[in-house]
């Protein structure tokens, strides 16, 4: 049995990889161009784009991926021609890697913090407040003003009367 | 707890600040257009090398910004391969930068144009910021004291005419 889920791992771990490797080493126009910015066109990613600056751009990759450029190679040298914002997504490395990282370090972080929020707030409500009324026959936290206690036995014998 | 809740309201007051910081700094010194014209070294896409803005300091600079998709340019490219010609002995460099465009497009436009001057190349469009370049022809002449001289010629094809009378103005001044 653990041999055949072993088996069926590798097996989906290839299939995923396999197309991942192929569209490394012979990628195409379409898979690029959502992948780079236009260079002349705020936002927009070349696929969105029908700008006379976005055919230069496609015709270049066109000619790289004519030349056998594999999807890396192409980036880096769109990168060399149009500087680094041409790529979508910031490369995974360098001070761009913090792009990627501190988003997931957002949600975890924000997750933690919920969490810590939601366990204080339920701790506290489980807690007795300190000024609430004792049950009947238990011992008062604080004694009472004799004072007071005296009044209050007499209005209640005024009840009884 | 208290001090918790202080440490965490301090920390939330100093990222704010922080954030304040940066977009008062950016405002100020991002991408804003600058006064007089930012000095850069290119590549040269003419010859191999590096070229400085400062290093023509003492001559008149026709800068043309440009790129090989740009049609207006194309129009344009034989007026300031003409005024260089007409120019060169008199202290006057036309400098062109090609801007968001691809080095090998550049240098076929070069080639078809018959493009003698020197080009460099701005790929990313670093200098579109302090130049205050939205579009795409624009020139600045700029005086032998490396300041802009008169407004830009923004679009195209640049007026041929109006052109030569700047750059005459400049020489004089």
């Amino acid at each position: 049995m653990k041999a055949l889920v072993a088996g069926l791992a590798v097996a989906t771990a290839l299939g995923l990889a396999a197309p991942a490797l192929a569209s490394e080493q012979h990628p195409t126009l379409a898979e690029i161009e959502g992948e780079v910015m236009c260079p002349v066109c705020p936002g927009e990613t070349l696929d969105e784009s029908t700008a006379p600056a976005a055919d230069r751009e496609r015709a270049l990759i066109r000619s790289l991926i004519a030349k056998g450029y594999s999807k890396s190679e192409i980036e880096e040298k769109l990168v060399d021609e149009y500087g680094p914002q041409i790529l979508a997504a910031p490369p995974k490395h360098g001070f761009n890697l913090l792009a990627w990282v501190l988003p997931i370090a957002g949600v975890i972080g924000g997750a933690l913090a919920l969490g810590y929020l939601a366990w204080h707030w339920s701790r506290g409500r489980g807690e007795p407040e300190p000024h609430s009324v004792p049950r009947a026959g238990a011992a008062p936290d604080d004694p009472v003003d004799p004072e007071l206690e005296q009044r209050l036995d007499d209005e209640l014998a005024r009840f009884d009367t | 707890m208290a001090r918790a809740k202080l440490l965490g309201q301090a920390l939330a007051v100093a990222l704010v600040a922080a954030l304040v910081v940066l977009l008062i700094w950016k405002v100020a010194h991002g991408s804003g257009r600058t006064a007089q014209p930012e000095n850069f070294t290119l590549p040269r896409l003419d010859r191999s090398g590096e070229l400085e803005l400062a290093s023509l300091r003492g001559k008149v600079v026709v800068l043309n910004f440009w790129a090989s998709w740009c049609i207006p340019c194309k129009q344009e490219a034989r007026t300031f391969e003409e005024v260089s010609r007409q120019y060169r002995s008199k202290g006057v460099v036309v400098l062109g930068v090609d801007s968001k465009d691809a080095s090998g497009d550049a240098r076929s436009f070069m080639r078809r144009y018959g493009v003698t001057y020197p080009v460099v190349h701005d790929g990313a469009g670093d200098l579109w910021g302090s130049y205050g370049i939205s579009f795409l022809p624009v020139t600045r002449v700029l005086d032998r004291k490396g300041k802009y001289f008169g407004e830009s010629f923004d679009g195209g094809p640049v007026p041929a005419a109006d052109l030569r009378q700047r750059i005459n103005a400049a020489l004089r001044a």
